[in-house]
């Protein structure tokens, strides 16, 4: 067994991982305030790394500037999504909101393939290139900054969630929404304000995956891979997604180091069946009791 | 409500046609389709060939989905076992092909009853996502089974009935239209019957379905034997159509094609799976067409043609989900009361 190499392939994961977490944040932050599960949230994603691509390539913006306006075209997306999809179906059963998404994303797709065309396109180089070593492990430099990055989203979210007066009354929607009405919270509004927030953070994740492995209208299969991680770690927990993340990450990076790379799939959606068997509501999810 | 349609017995009650009308309707459309081969040229009778496919196999998700108000997310999948088991047959043993369909859909219900397991403990979404999880895990195998060709697949030869390859479409159109029409037929008639009547009951409340002292657990699994049945046959029908089956033949976003199909045609009526199958695959067509009129006025039409696809495919999903929930069969249904109220009510 070589430990170093286990260690630099456990470190690439825990690197993907933080991505696969911070996309999972995005979702469950749309599954507990509206709990509409978001199939789209790839696509919103792919999104975001043709927005940047569009800012930083095409009208050559710096990056400082290409980054603020990705996120105010994820936010702007959420929002009109919200508006326009999402609140029409309000009161329909979950799996009918929940194609809904499946078709939103395939529209996202067409739009950006009809914008940008079908071709992989690589984002211009902005992060640093220099080897990083931790120890003697190895760990490359893209997946290095864009877990900080992640990193950084991700406690801006949580600060966020825990904290503002926005935060509070989205966790208190999340909660009960007939008490969040009668305390005077505008339901209406935090679920926009949940799509919004979680379509920013999910436009910002697609920069830093983007910039690890270029953009294409197919990287919205990174949403199947974030839809393991929720189902993993529980739809409703943020904690969950968290964990989900990195534990998905790192199984992945595993597979594929050891068995290859057909095996990444496998690995991950054999882990959400035997979830699915053992734990329905995932590792940190609440567990709803059905009642007639 | 219609007028003259008074009731005498269960039976009459029950029947799938209720009146002379409907039966001569029906006659006419079996007399277009036996004429259509005849008529239509080969690109028509291709396409009335792809939709029968389609068709059976949305029917199949339409029992599943539909009535018994599991969503899966698996059908392409159970199609490619369908398709895989037929080729297998067809190269390894060279056993007669009607043997080798019906294998196909026996092995796809079995396989179905597998992936129906969880069903008893996870439902809706979570179910749905089991049956991504399911379909994912079969892609695997498929690619990499030495038995399934791995990933370059199998072709299989035509075909042949009493020593008549079948390789054209317009041959194979006696075959697919009418075992298409038989699995129709039988799932019109399944809704007549206990167990359908139960698949109903247990879409609308499970629970309260079980308090009736319907056995979930196994009327679940039959609902997902009796779909994957469908799709395996489907499949079936498939690999002899297009005679190769390769790994990338099923992909994730055809089993959402079927599910679109069902809501577009209206989930929970036969004829909702029927128009819903023959619309979507027709829609790609109709904008081939489209794009081939506009080609010569816009420069690089054709490349325009997939995002185009896609995008129509998303706004009608979205589109029938927001604004016509019921589906096509809906939209019929209006226009049926229409000309049975007429002039009475307009």
């Amino acid at each position: 067994m070589d430990w170093l190499f286990l260690a630099e392939v456990s470190l690439a994961g825990l690197g993907a991982g933080a991505l696969y977490a911070l996309t999972g944040v995005a979702f469950v932050l749309i599954y507990k305030a509206t709990r509409v599960v978001n199939l789209a949230i790839g696509e919103i994603l792919m999104l975001g790394g043709y927005a940047f691509f569009g800012f930083a390539a095409g009208a050559g913006l710096p990056v400082w500037a290409a980054i603020p306006l990705t996120i105010l075209v994820g936010a702007l997306a959420g929002a009109v999504i919200e508006r326009a999809l999402i609140r029409p179906m309000l009161g329909e059963s979950p799996i009918s909101v929940f194609m809904v998404t499946v078709g939103l994303g395939s529209i996202l797709v067409g739009l950006v393939e009809l914008g940008f065309g079908a071709d992989p396109l690589r984002l211009p180089e902005f992060l640093p290139n220099d080897p990083i070593f931790l120890g003697e492990a190895y760990l490359a430099p893209k997946v290095a900054y864009g877990f900080a990055a992640a990193s950084v989203l991700i406690a801006i979210a949580l600060a966020a969630l825990r904290f503002s007066r926005a935060g509070v009354a989205l966790r208190a929607t999340a909660g009960d929404q007939g008490a969040a009405y009668s305390v005077g919270i505008d339901v209406g509004r935090v679920f926009s304000l949940a799509w919004v927030a979680a379509c920013a953070t999910a436009a910002g994740a697609g920069i830093v995956v983007g910039a690890i492995g270029g953009i294409s209208p197919t990287m919205g299969v990174f949403g199947l891979s974030v839809l393991v991680v929720v189902i993993v770690g529980g739809l409703d927990s943020v904690a969950g997604a968290l964990v989900g993340g990195l534990l998905i990450g790192l199984i992945e990076a595993l597979a594929g180091a050891f068995l290859g790379g057909e095996f990444k799939l496998l690995a991950t959606f054999g882990l959400l069946v035997l979830i699915l068997m053992v734990r329905p509501y995932g590792l940190f999810g609440t567990h709803e009791i059905e009642r007639l | 409500m219609r007028i003259g349609t008074l009731k005498l017995s269960y039976a009459a009650d029950e029947a799938l046609l209720d009146t002379p009308v409907q039966w001569l309707w029906l006659a006419a459309l079996a007399a277009a389709l036996v004429l259509l081969p005849f008529v239509a040229g080969p690109y028509w009778v291709y396409l009335a060939c792809l939709v029968a496919i389609n068709v059976a196999s949305a029917t199949g998700l339409n029992i599943l989905t539909g009535y018994t108000g599991l969503v899966s997310l698996g059908q392409a999948a159970f199609m490619g076992v369908g398709a895989y088991t037929v080729a297998v047959l067809e190269i390894r043993l060279g056993t007669p092909f009607a043997l080798n369909l019906l294998a196909g859909g026996i092995v796809t219900a079995l396989v179905g009853v597998i992936v129906g397991i969880p069903s008893l403990r996870v439902k809706g979404l979570y179910l749905a996502i089991a049956t991504i999880a399911a379909s994912m895990i079969l892609h695997f195998v498929f690619a990499h089974w030495s038995l399934t060709g791995e990933t370059r697949g199998l072709s299989l030869p035509p075909a042949t009935i009493f020593g008549r390859a079948l390789d054209e479409p317009r041959e194979l159109y006696w075959v697919i239209v009418p075992v298409t029409a038989l699995l129709v037929l039988g799932a019109a008639n399944l809704f007549r019957t206990r167990v359908g009547r139960a698949f109903i009951a247990i879409r609308d409340r499970d629970i309260s379905a079980e308090v009736l002292g319907i056995p979930l657990l196994r009327t679940k699994l039959t609902s997902f034997a009796l779909s994957s049945f469908y799709a395996g046959i489907a499949g079936g029908l498939w690999a002899y159509f297009f005679r190769v089956v390769t790994p990338e033949s099923f992909p994730l976003i055809t089993s959402i094609f079927y599910l679109a199909a069902i809501i577009v045609g209206g989930m929970g009526t036969i004829l909702g799976g029927i128009l819903g199958a023959a619309f979507m695959t027709l829609v790609p067509e109709v904008l081939k067409l489209f794009v081939g009129l506009v080609a010569p006025f816009v420069s690089d039409a054709l490349s325009l043609l997939a995002p185009i696809r896609t995008i129509v495919f998303g706004l009608l999903i979205v589109g029938f989900l927001i604004f016509e929930p019921q589906g096509l069969a809906e939209i019929w249904r209006r226009i049926r009361r229409f000309f049975h109220l007429w002039p009475f009510r307009t």
